[in-house]
């Protein structure tokens, strides 16, 4: 699919909230800038996905379009309402971008530009390609070396941010996370998925920050269940789409 | 022994009528639907049948090569409440995928119609207007 370049994409940015009633307003504020600075044909997209503080009524007072989901739905759920509201509404373009301000705007044309010179369906902003800006905890760093055996090992490519959820899908990627896309923590699962379906991914270097306020939606309690409930979400996407691949390649 | 075995005959014959009743209510009601009330129904038949049929239960262990009649009766219960724990999980995800379209669903809507309340609003209104 080769689009002339005279043509801007539409580009939906979304992004999701619980909670985040003190760093959103930025965010949407940033975005905005960008959007001017390069005269993008750009949408931002707030997900509010059933907080329990202000933030319906921050967003409302926000130069953005917003869904309100009545129920909680988890981030992928959200991202996921996002997604599915690109692919409904003809954008070309899909950019995750967090609402607590950890991936700023100013790397958003890094995300977008392999997209719109088609060099990949799927672009993930990584932390770990150049070291710089704030690069994790200990912990959380060996997790994500885990991820990247995991990946390695199921997909044959090696992502080195595999947790990362500054990314950037085209329209190919979107009808696939139509379809499906994992519940719960769906950054490592949806690789799997990714590379499964033969999307074209392709990490870039940006920089990150550490998060402007709210709280990580991981906390060390909950990092034995993350880690078996993506490892398993990942030996299930490729068990499930791992047979569908087969005839293909004969 | 006889006696004690008729008593407990009477009295699992009537549990499992009992049982049969309340199921067949809540269809009535409405409260249970028709597919999972399928097992339950099946369930209590067995458990008339063998009620009635005092010496199936002896019959079958032996054929089974079963020393200790009680212990099938144990075996099959427990393996008729893991399969039906796993049905029970089964629907359970359903619903869960099931709430989150609906969800999403609502989310579209409500900007959808928020979005036309905006604009009626923007418009003048001649209709309206008495």
């Amino acid at each position: 699919m080769s689009s002339p370049s005279s043509i801007p994409p539409k580009i939906l940015i979304v992004v999701p909230c619980f909670n985040e009633e003190a760093a959103i307003a930025a965010v949407v504020t940033d975005i905005n800038r960008v959007k001017a600075k390069h005269e993008l044909m750009l949408d931002v997209l707030a997900v509010n996905d059933c907080s329990t503080d202000n933030t319906l009524t921050v967003l409302q007072t926000l130069n953005c379009l917003y869904l309100d989901l009545p129920v909680n739905l988890g981030i992928g759920g959200a991202m996921q309402t996002g997604y599915r509201y690109a692919w409904r509404n003809g954008y070309d373009i899909a950019v995750q971008m967090d609402g607590d301000g950890q991936h700023p705007a100013q790397e958003l044309m890094t995300i977008l530009q392999p997209i719109m010179d088609s060099r990949a369906d799927v672009v993930i902003g990584s932390r770990f390609l150049t070291k710089e800006g704030f690069q994790s905890s200990a912990m959380r760093r060996l997790g994500i070396n885990y991820f990247r055996w995991l990946n390695r090992t199921l997909v044959g490519q090696t992502i080195y941010d595999s947790t990362s959820g500054f990314r950037a899908f085209n329209r190919r990627t979107l009808a696939v996370v139509n379809k499906y896309y994992p519940d719960e923590y769906p950054e490592p699962e949806a690789i799997v998925q990714f590379g499964l379906s033969n999307l074209k991914m392709l990490e870039v270097p940006v920089q990150m920050r550490e998060r402007q306020g709210g709280v990580s939606s991981i906390n060390n309690g909950q990092a034995i269940y993350y880690m078996l409930k993506v490892t398993l979400g990942s030996l299930f996407v490729y068990a499930r789409l791992h047979r569908k691949k087969m005839p293909n390649m004969t | 022994m006889e006696s004690l075995s008729v008593t407990i005959q009477l009295i699992s014959l009537l549990g499992a009528t009992l049982f049969m009743i309340m199921i067949f209510r809540l269809i009535v009601q409405g409260r249970l639907r028709e597919e999972y009330s399928i097992v339950w129904i099946f369930c209590t038949v067995i458990l008339i049948f063998f009620s009635i049929w005092r010496k199936g239960l002896e019959k079958i262990s032996l054929l089974l090569g079963v020393y200790y009649p009680p212990s099938l009766i144990f075996l099959a219960a427990i393996f008729a409440i893991i399969v039906f724990l796993v049905h029970l999980s089964v629907v359970n995800s359903k619903l869960q995928n099931q709430i989150k379209d609906l969800s999403q669903e609502m989310a579209y809507l409500k900007k959808e119609v928020q979005t036309l309340r905006e604009n009626s609003q923007k418009a003048p209104e001649p209709v309206t207007a008495s």
